[in-house]
């Protein structure tokens, strides 16, 4: 039995994670996440969970990597100040293959910017934002229902792929209130079991994978952020194993994009196609509802990265993609990569959404 | 026009604090005490938010936020750029507990080892305020926040308050301070020596939040001076790390403290919770011991 409910959109990501059998949440408040860590704190203890709210948001991630090794489900939620101070940790949660689960309910920056504003500001940096070559997996809500469904996918991706994952909301989708049908039980996909004596970080499947080596289940395992060898222990000066290696971290994302890859195509014989995640998905569907043309097409994606690129290319008879979002044109960058039609970006700064209008008057433009 | 040196309008009425903010009141007797010639690093927090957005901006003083962890660094840029350029400006931080306690901690450690001259004001109100009162580092025992719910399972926060000043005193910061704006001659006395004192200096100051301790904002004056005459805030000054002064009190019950605040209300009802409530006397009766808070009065004649 499912049940309906009415909840804000940070409750929804809360009672997803407690549903998905997150048992650790380390945090520390900030404006617009701050429901979340208010959520966790009243309910995770009630379910044997640990909710600590840590000295800042360094400490926050670092946290969740450490519980993630004692084998729990764990998140953080923070906004863009938290989050440039958690991109340390995120290379090394990479670099160790640490799942773990990082909400970012975006709002306005640089810097403090717009505390209590909507943005998107942050779906470039959480691609590149922490140093090195590294690969990640960001999805993006777009409804409440989905605040709850995408968190549930984030801690399955985080366990399968072992790579944080990060759900990338925005302070429209965190604070808004609408109609969420709660399942009663939800798909969980576990971390691959380790084969015991084997060494802790040996990969033998074509998906790059390697098992799991909780702590306390046997393994002297050795967790390190320094270049590692298939043992765990450092070898930082030896050039093929850190080629062999950083390869690999990139290559167990990047060569299940299309397996991973969540979308919607709406009209795929349009001329004019819509492509949007977050918040401005709610604007372009008003679009759709009001026009009813079948010339107007829609990609509505929910994994950014990595980004699907093949949804791009059921759209045949694209003559020009249009891109609305929350920041000066981030996403629209990547779908030039992958184009060979215009792109063109509508990009938007302060806080308030796209109204139709704005997207109307896109559409009409001459060519 | 001559110049005004202790007046009392460099943090100026008109912002957006809550009526009976104590914080307000806090920075209004630390900038009449610190004078013109101040430059003032604020961190992150409700006194950076209610005292800035034009036309209501309080600071008339060269003013900087920063963020919320770097209030201290910022500052030790700013006091080791004047000395080399020969200038005389007192620079003063102004943080709340969060940003003291928590978050700007290795900024904070940095700044006391080098030793720069400036002085650290915290304004602690025992809770994240700005973001919707979540529990800090400084938030005492027993408090109910949003991340330390009182309930079922809880009776709020189970840890105790941090012992800031001792950790700034063992840094060798020079001078040390707890005050109250419930003791305003005191407040401003003991800024006023912290500024003038050469080194980093740390002056923790009492400040009532209405809004996250629960309580009609005519009473802050009167929470405040029951936080200290029930033992559960301690009014003192640490010269070289040595305890030189001591507000001392006839003490009353903690009660008379708790019950006047809806932070602490689940300690009353349903029912009186007398385990914890002793658990909290034993704080303010651990205090009395240690700074010898009581007042020895003369026994009664018959």
């Amino acid at each position: 039995m499912t049940r309906i409910e009415f909840w804000q959109g940070n409750i929804a990501c809360a009672e997803g994670a407690l549903a998905a059998g997150c048992t650790f949440f380390g945090g520390y408040p900030i404006t617009p996440s701050t429901e979340v860590a208010e959520h966790m704190a009243a309910k995770l203890p009630k379910r044997g969970g640990a909710f600590i709210q840590m000295e800042d948001e360094i400490a926050g991630i670092a946290s969740i990597i450490g519980a993630s090794w004692t084998g729990a489900r764990a998140m953080t939620a923070t906004s863009g100040p938290g989050f440039s101070l958690m991109m340390e940790n995120i290379g090394f949660a990479i670099m160790t293959e640490t799942p773990c689960v990082v909400v970012n309910v975006q709002r306005g920056g640089p810097s403090t910017g717009q505390p209590t504003m909507s943005a998107q500001g942050d779906m470039l940096q959480v691609r590149f934002g922490s140093h090195g070559d590294i690969a990640i997996i960001a999805l993006c809500p777009a409804t409440v229902q989905e605040m709850f469904e995408l968190t549930v996918k984030a801690f399955n991706l985080a366990d399968k792929y072992r790579v944080p994952v990060f759900l990338m909301a925005d302070e429209t989708i965190g604070h808004m209130r609408e109609k969420i049908i709660v399942p009663d039980t939800v798909e969980r996909v576990e971390r691959k079991p380790f084969v015991a004596g084997t060494p802790a970080f040996r990969v033998t499947d074509p998906d790059n994978i390697p098992g799991f080596p909780a702590f306390g289940t046997g393994q002297h395992v050795h967790v390190t952020g320094l270049t590692h060898d298939e043992r765990g222990y450092p070898c930082a000066t030896n050039p093929n194993l850190h080629m062999a290696l950083v390869k690999r971290l990139v290559d167990k994302i990047e060569n299940a994009r299309d397996e991973m890859a969540d979308y919607d195509v709406i009209n795929p014989d349009a001329g004019q196609v819509f492509v949007a995640y977050g918040a401005p998905v709610r604007t372009v569907m008003q679009v759709m509802h009001d026009k009813k043309d079948t010339n107007i097409g829609f990609l509505r994606i929910r994994t950014v990265w990595p980004f699907p690129e093949k949804a791009l290319a059921e759209f045949k008879n694209a003559k020009r993609f249009i891109i609305p979002e929350m920041n000066l044109g981030q996403i629209s960058r990547e779908i030039e990569r992958h184009v060979c039609v215009p792109v063109r970006s509508i990009p938007k700064l302060g806080g308030e959404l796209h109204t139709p209008e704005e997207l109307v008057a896109v559409l009409e433009e001459k060519a | 026009m001559a110049e005004k040196k202790n007046t009392c309008d460099l943090f100026d009425c008109g912002h957006r604090a809550c009526g009976g903010c104590g914080e307000a009141l806090a920075a209004r007797l630390v900038m009449q005490a610190a004078g013109t010639e101040t430059i003032v690093v604020n961190a992150t927090g409700c006194m950076e938010v209610f005292s800035t957005p034009y036309p209501e901006t309080a600071w008339k003083v060269p003013w900087i936020h920063s963020l919320f962890e770097n209030a201290a660094a910022v500052a030790s840029g700013i006091e080791a750029s004047l000395k080399k350029q020969g200038r005389k400006e007192k620079v003063v931080i102004m943080a709340g507990d969060g940003a003291t306690f928590d978050i700007g901690m290795i900024c904070i450690s940095g700044a006391f080892e080098r030793g720069h001259d400036f002085a650290y004001i915290c304004y602690d109100n025992e809770a994240y305020m700005n973001t919707g009162i979540q529990r800090s580092g400084a938030t005492p025992y027993d408090a109910s926040t949003t991340t330390s719910p009182a309930g079922k399972c809880s009776f709020g926060n189970k840890l105790p308050k941090k012992d800031m000043p001792a950790i700034l005193a063992a840094h060798g910061a020079p001078y040390v301070a707890t005050a109250s704006v419930a003791y305003p001659a005191d407040l401003m006395q003991k800024i006023e020596r912290a500024i003038n004192t050469p080194g980093p200096c740390y002056v923790q100051v009492h400040v009532p939040c209405c809004t996250g301790w629960g309580f009609e904002g005519d009473q802050t004056v009167a929470i405040a001076k029951l936080a200290i005459e029930t033992g559960l805030w301690v009014n003192f000054e640490m010269v070289d790390g040595k305890v030189t002064k001591v507000k001392k009190v006839v003490r009353k019950p903690v009660t008379e403290y708790l019950k006047t605040q809806k932070r602490f209300r689940h300690l009353f009802k349903p029912k009186l919770q007398e385990t914890e409530i002793a658990a909290i006397q034993a704080i303010a009766d651990r205090n009395a011991e240690k700074y010898g808070l009581d007042i020895k009065l003369p026994p009664k004649k018959e």
